[in-house]
């Protein structure tokens, strides 16, 4: 009885908009309750799962009946408080996740093809003892934690996203890579049965990102598994995905099946694809424009008027020690 | 009304599709979740569409051999200039809100801006001399100008391959098309030159 509830939510999520509550203003006891918004999508859910089953939206409804509840999520201190949360809906219907298509609604429609359970992440490179960790045994020793962060997209539009994850540090001191690994390579998952977009050559297919070993354990910078208090949507990365706060998205690689420590720079993928525009680094930076259109302001989703893109997408403080000395027009 | 007329309101109709949706979607807050984005999308590639369709017409007028096909070229023309005038609006108000010192340094520093606003300052004079009044009295100069039509769909196709990021599908197709179109055009000239020296000739 449950599980038909919990799905019939589902479904009634889907074919009701976006929920209305305030999510910043809700305390983290009724985020997790929420009943009444629970009663009320279950009713609607009597009128919605015949409507479901009717406009074919069923297999999309059940991709997303992963939408479960993460329990014991903590606050962090590195979240931002004074900037309102774009929706649920924005940050799953308008993503770059080129896997499944290049359009924006793209990943929302067809990202239901995505198996992320079970799942493996390969550990290899200079690391202490290489190894196939299952997913649910990869997250389980990390306390989960909320991080409420902007995301800046090298397109210039940005978010505000409430992510839950844990330190991508904390996951490197218990994985042990030798002393000699300089950097940290991740790759997507390459499996065009399940990611129509892989069948194009758009980029140099697997997706693969990275970020120097210092940048790495920052502890600006996490896996994420979730946002919104829920099990990241498919669409989003599930089940396991980068998030470095300071760096344009497409730093932040998604679906991680394999993590390699390197002696060497990791060959990314939008910086093969165009090496002039997309650099290793890819640090948001309003001074340094792409070659083809401005970096000095961004739409904020939801918002009208353009805002400036601020240094680090606003996380100087903590990060701009990183590239001391280091001439960022050159390392962009 | 005759059968053409209602062929040329249905060609109308249809091509003012996209503007109504984008109407309807404003209405329903169904325009994603950059809307300004999205009609901008939208508006460029129903004008870069219907200027190809509008180039379309003669070589469909010959290959059909029916004259009557070409009351569609400046119907069509037209449209496109509509779509272009919305697409060019949407960047003014909804994207910058005349921000003019911004709007400048775009076209002058991101060559996609540069080739989207010579694309539309070439379809106003376009536009402009699309009456009946202005054919008759530019006379063999209104063929002149409007070969510029040629030019705009070419920076109009670049301004598209230049805004792209890695998947130059959509772009592609279009640079097809204008091939195709333009190598028809260059077949005939061919053979309308062979055929008047053959008959200088004989």
């Amino acid at each position: 009885m449950q599980t038909e509830t919990g799905s019939l939510y589902n479904w009634a999520m889907l074919i009701r908009k976006a929920p209305e509550f305030r999510y910043s203003e809700v305390t983290p006891k009724a985020l997790y309750v929420r009943r009444r918004e629970f009663i009320q999508a279950a009713a609607a859910a009597t009128v919605g799962a015949g409507a479901a089953l009717l406009s074919g939206e069923t297999a999309r409804a059940r991709a997303q009946g992963a939408r479960a509840k993460l329990p014991n999520v903590r606050k962090s201190k590195f979240s931002t408080t004074d900037e309102k949360l774009n929706s649920f809906e924005d940050i799953t219907s308008y993503n770059n996740y080129y896997e499944f298509g290049t359009d924006k609604d793209d990943p929302a429609r067809n990202a239901h093809r995505l198996v992320t359970r079970p799942w493996t992440i390969r550990v290899e490179g200079l690391v202490k003892t290489p190894a196939t960790f299952d997913i649910d045994s990869f997250i389980k020793p990390h306390p989960l934690e909320e991080r409420i962060y902007r995301l800046r997209c090298v397109e210039s539009w940005s978010m505000v996203i409430p992510w839950i994850g844990f330190p991508l540090a904390d996951v490197i001191k218990r994985l042990e890579p030798l002393p000699s690994a300089k950097f940290i390579e991740f790759t997507t998952l390459n499996d065009a049965k399940q990611m129509p977009g892989l069948r194009v050559p758009v980029l140099d297919w697997p997706y693969v990102e990275g970020l120097r070993m210092d940048e790495a354990m920052h502890p600006l910078t996490i896996l994420s598994v979730g946002l919104y208090g829920e099990v990241l949507p498919n669409q989003n990365g599930a089940p396991i995905r980068l998030v470095v706060p300071w760096k344009y998205g497409f730093k932040s690689i998604k679906s991680i099946v394999r993590i390699r420590f390197t002696d060497q720079q990791p060959r990314t993928s939008w910086n093969v694809a165009n090496p002039r525009e997309y650099g290793f680094y890819s640090n948001v930076n309003p001074t340094v424009d792409h070659p083809r259109w401005s970096q000095a302001s961004e739409r904020r989703l939801g918002e009208f008027f353009r805002r400036k893109t601020l240094m680090f997408n606003g996380y100087g403080d903590q990060v701009a020690q990183l590239y001391s000395g280091m001439d960022l027009r050159k390392f962009y | 009304m005759t059968r053409f007329a209602i062929f040329r309101w249905g060609i109308v109709a249809a091509a003012l599709v996209p503007a109504a949706a984008l109407v309807y979607w404003t209405l329903t807050g169904d325009l994603s979740a950059n809307p300004i984005d999205f009609i901008t999308d939208t508006t460029g590639t129903t004008a870069l569409t219907l200027l190809v369709c509008t180039l379309t017409v003669t070589p469909l007028r010959r290959v059909t051999a029916r004259n009557e096909l070409i009351r569609l070229r400046r119907t069509l023309g037209l449209l496109a200039f509509f779509y272009a005038c919305l697409h060019m609006l949407t960047w003014v108000v909804l994207d910058w809100f005349f921000d003019v010192d911004s709007m400048v340094a775009d076209v002058m520093k991101r060559p996609f801006i540069t080739m989207g606003m010579t694309t539309f300052l070439l379809l106003v004079p376009l536009a402009a001399t699309s009456t009946a009044g202005m054919i008759r009295r530019l006379g063999r100069r209104w063929q002149q100008l409007h070969r510029l039509v040629y030019v705009a769909a070419v920076t109009a196709v670049i301004h598209f391959w230049w805004v792209v990021k890695a998947d130059f599908r959509q772009p592609r197709l279009w640079a097809l098309a204008l091939c195709v179109l333009f190598g028809f055009r260059a077949w005939w000239s061919v053979q309308n030159r062979a055929l008047a020296a053959r008959r200088l000739t004989s």
